[in-house]
């Protein structure tokens, strides 16, 4: 493992009003590494994701990813980071008049100057990957929310990003379709070498993909471990979480 | 903070911050108007939107609208038997005023109310963030072929807006004012002659075009902006296009009375 981190947050403080949503937050990923974190409903954890893609700036603190820290880059260079990381929103966030292709396709028009024919070559292998490559002719409305999530999985991981961010994977699929798309995740990190940082409610996705799992609440994480150690802690905050979990 | 100051915060506050962002807004459209070409297939299907879909509204108000003006301003001459002149009134007035406002009005209800209420379920869905994540410049993306769009088929609807207005205008002075129809067109095409002072063309016909060309891009700017602030889901939508119609109509008639001032004076 790398000595330098490749996503690293330092004492990350952010409130909304006169909510404190992170307070003095850190942790580090490192390459080829899976944080999940998990926590309570409404807890901030996608909050975590948005300073790690600089949708969101730290009221205080350090973010870096590769090195670079996001809330001073310009648009240019953080358009440039973003170029390197992969984002799975939690309802998909598809472009809903492009068809599943020209939603895949839409970053690789938009971001680089390959030709059309380069650009159907990578589309479908990244559809094939997915699973999605039937599908591609069919609009957003016109598949299930599962499918829905691994068009907008494949629209991540077109641009062949190191860093992927994935938000509630699981959310709103039911248990089959929500171990598919846990399953996929893993399957795409061992062929992809990505780093990932996921956010779930989900058990059995956190085991399944995660290196570490880290419970937040209250602004910090209580507990960032293997899972066999979170399962294993004596906290008992952490206890409780688990145990209803499990 | 003492009440005043709240109050002032509360209710200033969002309206300076929704106009900045306009201002903004419409600012980085311009200096993008360069990607009009990458972005023909979407700006070809907005012209087609704005032009083609909203053409029967335009030519069935205009029609009308000249009708109006040319029964109440006929009438009026009738009384000092002046009612030949109003093929003089009813062409200008249609160009100049008539057109470029009625049209801007339907623009804004209609075209402009889409765009706020397409960009901001966009919002609401996070599929703007999605963008953003994916590098894409939105305003390039989403903003530009709908602000030139409607730029673009603005004044023409209001040069069409004009014909059948002033044709509209044409039948009261057959059927109310018993004036020939062939004389009414004269008088019409001669009103349209006059040319400007500073450019020399048919000043009646810029002057509107100028107006309705204006509109037409405050109207597209209003409904993109008020669409990418959306919040709140549903009822954010709903809130934020009667926002964009509110304000583009406020907006172009105010900016009508200054320019009408400006271009008269």
């Amino acid at each position: 493992m790398s000595p330098d981190p490749i996503i690293r947050l330092t004492d990350v403080h952010r409130s909304f009003g006169t909510q404190e949503v992170l307070r003095g937050l850190s942790f580090d990923v490192h390459e080829g590494e899976s944080l999940v974190i998990m926590g309570p409903s409404g807890a901030g954890k996608s909050v975590i994701l948005k300073h790690v893609i600089g949708l969101l700036r730290p009221d205080r603190g350090e973010v870096l990813v590769e090195g670079k820290p996001v809330p001073r880059l310009k648009v240019r260079e953080l358009r440039e980071l973003r170029r390197d990381m992969g984002y799975l929103f939690q309802h998909a966030a598809l472009v809903n008049w492009l068809s599943v292709y020209d939603n895949v396709a839409l970053p690789l028009r938009e971001t680089t100057r390959r030709s059309e024919a380069e650009i159907r070559k990578k589309v479908e292998h990244t559809l094939e990957l997915v699973r999605m490559g039937e599908a591609r002719e069919k609009f957003p409305s016109e598949i299930s929310g599962g499918m829905q999530k691994r068009v907008g999985l494949a629209r991540a991981l077109v641009t062949d990003p190191r860093i992927i961010l994935y938000d509630e994977p699981e959310a709103g699929l039911d248990p089959e379709m929500s171990n598919s798309v846990s399953r996929m995740m893993l399957r795409l990190r061992h062929e992809l070498n990505t780093t990932s940082l996921t956010v779930t409610h989900s058990w059995p996705c956190a085991s399944m993909v995660g290196d570490r799992i880290a419970l937040f609440e209250q602004g910090r994480f209580l507990i960032d471990a293997p899972p066999a150690e979170v399962l294993a802690s004596d906290i008992p905050r952490v206890r409780s979480f688990f145990d209803v979990q499990k | 903070m003492n009440p005043i100051t709240r109050i002032g915060r509360v209710t200033l506050r969002p309206v300076v911050e929704r106009a900045g962002f306009t201002v903004a807004l419409g600012l980085q459209a311009l200096m993008l108007f360069h990607h009009a070409g990458k972005r023909r297939r979407s700006l070809l299907q907005e012209m087609y939107t704005v032009g083609v879909k909203t053409l029967h509204v335009v030519v069935f108000v205009g029609f009308f609208i000249g009708m109006i003006v040319a029964l109440q301003v006929g009438l009026q001459l009738a009384t000092f038997s002046q009612q030949e002149s109003i093929g003089l009134l009813v062409a200008p007035m249609m160009a100049v005023e008539m057109s470029p406002l009625i049209t801007a009005i339907l623009l804004a209800a209609s075209v402009g109310s889409a765009m706020a209420a397409e960009l901001g379920t966009m919002k609401v869905q996070e599929e703007l963030t999605a963008l953003e994540v994916l590098s894409v410049n939105t305003v390039s993306y989403l903003v530009v072929p709908r602000v030139l769009a409607l730029t673009i088929m603005s004044p023409i609807l209001a040069v069409l807006a004009t014909w059948v207005g002033t044709l509209g205008g044409g039948v009261i002075a057959v059927t109310q004012l018993g004036l020939s129809f062939e004389g009414y067109i004269h008088n019409s095409i001669e009103s349209m002659r006059v040319l400007g002072e500073t450019v020399p063309l048919p000043k009646y016909l810029y002057d509107g075009l100028l107006k309705s060309t204006l509109f037409g891009f405050v109207i597209a700017v209003i409904g993109c902006a008020s669409g990418m602030t959306a919040s709140n889901g549903a009822s954010g939508v709903g809130r934020t296009t009667r926002t964009a119609v509110r304000d583009s109509i406020i907006l172009v008639i105010v900016l009508d009375f200054y320019l009408g001032k400006v271009l008269l004076g």
